[in-house]
C-alpha cells in the first residue's frame, strides 16, 4: 500500500496544473515559455493518472500516461519547429504579432 | 515514513521549480528549471510505483524535449527583455484565473470518492511478482497494440513534419549533384599509362578548368548546326 495517500498526489498535480495556466497568462508574449507551461500542465495530468493507477492498483493509467508522453513529445517538436520558421520569417516570436491569418 | 519524506521533498522542489519556470527572467534558466521539475516528477512516479514511466520521463523529457527547448532558446536570437513587457500587467489577471481554477480543483478533490464497485471494475490489475516494466509490456503489446502503433505513427508524422517545416534551400550552398556526376562525359577518359611510371614521370592529371571547358560545348553546338 502507498505510504503517501492519493490526496497528496492530487494536490500536487492540481497546483502544477494551475501553475501551467498561470504561466500562459504571465508570459503572453513568449511562445517558448507558453510551450513550457503546456508541458507542465501535461506533466500534472500524467501525475494524476499515475497516482490513480497506483491507488487503484490498475495499470491502465500508466499505459495512458505513456501515450500522453508520446503526444507531448510530438507536440513539443512540431511547436518548436513552427517557432523556428516563424522566427526565421518575421524575426520575432511575439504572440501578439502572429496575426497574419487575421483569425 | 521515508517514502513520505521523499514525497514531500520531491513535491516541494517540483512546485518550486515549476514556479521558477513560469517566472524566470532568462528563458535558459526556465528550461533548466523545467528539467529539474521533470526529474522531481520522475521521483514522484517512482514513489507511486511507476518505475518504467519514471525512467521514460527522464529519457524522453529530460533527454529529448527539454534539450530541444534549450536548443531553440539558445539558437534563436530573441530580445527576451522586450518579450517580458506586460509581465506585471497580465499577472493579476492570470492570478485571478489561476486562483479560481485552484479553488475549483480543491473543491473537486475534497468531495470526490471512489465508487463502491471501483475495485472490481479494474481493467488491468497489477500482477503480483512481476516488475513494472514487464507488467506494462504484457498489456501494451497485446491489448493496446493498435494504440501503440498509432503512437509510433504520431511520432513519425511529427518527425517528418518538423523536418519539412524547418528544411530550406539556401542560395549559395554546394550540394552533390549525382545526376550531373554520372552523366558527365568528355572530361572523363580511360588512358593507357606506361607500366612502372609514377607520378614523377607522368605528372598529375588535372581536369581542364571550368573557364576553358565552359565555352567548348557551345562552340561545338554551333558547329554542329552550321
Amino acid at each position: 500500500m502507498m505510504a503517501v495517500s492519493l490526496a497528496h498526489y492530487l494536490t500536487v498535480s492540481a497546483i502544477l496544473l494551475v501553475l501551467g495556466v498561470f504561466g500562459i497568462f504571465l508570459n503572453r508574449k513568449n511562445v517558448i515559455v507558453i510551450l513550457m507551461s503546456v508541458e507542465l500542465m501535461l506533466l500534472a495530468v500524467n501525475l494524476n493518472l499515475v497516482a490513480f493507477s497506483a491507488a487503484l492498483n490498475d495499470l491502465t493509467g500508466q499505459v495512458f500516461t505513456m501515450f500522453i508522453l508520446t503526444v507531448a513529445a510530438a507536440e513539443a517538436a512540431i511547436g518548436l519547429a513552427i517557432v523556428v520558421i516563424y522566427f526565421r520569417n518575421r524575426g520575432t516570436i511575439e504572440v501578439e504579432d502572429i496575426s497574419t491569418l487575421k483569425g | 515514513m521515508i517514502a513520505a519524506l521523499a514525497f514531500y521533498a520531491f513535491a516541494a522542489i517540483l512546485i518550486a521549480s515549476a514556479v521558477m519556470v513560469v517566472t524566470a527572467r532568462n528563458p535558459v534558466h526556465a528550461v533548466l528549471f523545467l528539467i529539474l521539475a521533470f526529474f522531481n516528477a520522475a521521483g514522484l512516479f517512482l514513489i507511486a510505483g511507476a518505475e518504467f514511466l519514471a525512467m521514460i520521463l527522464v529519457i524522453v523529457y529530460v533527454g529529448a524535449v527539454a534539450v530541444l527547448f534549450l536548443f531553440v532558446v539558445m539558437m534563436l536570437d530573441i530580445d527576451f527583455a522586450q518579450l517580458r513587457e506586460g509581465f506585471q500587467r497580465y499577472a493579476p489577471f492570470g492570478a485571478v484565473i489561476g486562483g479560481i481554477l485552484l479553488i475549483e480543483l480543491f473543491m473537486a478533490v475534497t468531495v470526490w470518492r471512489f465508487a463502491p464497485e471501483a475495485a472490481t471494475l479494474r481493467l488491468n490489475p497489477n500482477p503480483e511478482g512481476v516488475t513494472n516494466a514487464e507488467a506494462l509490456g504484457r498489456i501494451l503489446y497485446t491489448d493496446y497494440i493498435y494504440l501503440f502503433q498509432a503512437a509510433g505513427l504520431i511520432l513519425l508524422v511529427a518527425m517528418i513534419g518538423a523536418i519539412v517545416l524547418t528544411l530550406r534551400d539556401r542560395p549559395g550552398t554546394r550540394r552533390q549533384d549525382i545526376a550531373a556526376q554520372v552523366s558527365r562525359s568528355g572530361s572523363v577518359s580511360v588512358r593507357r599509362v606506361p607500366l612502372g611510371a609514377g607520378l614523377k614521370e607522368i605528372g598529375i592529371e588535372r581536369p581542364p578548368s571550368p573557364e576553358e571547358t565552359a565555352p567548348k560545348p557551345i562552340e561545338h553546338h554551333h558547329g554542329g548546326h552550321h
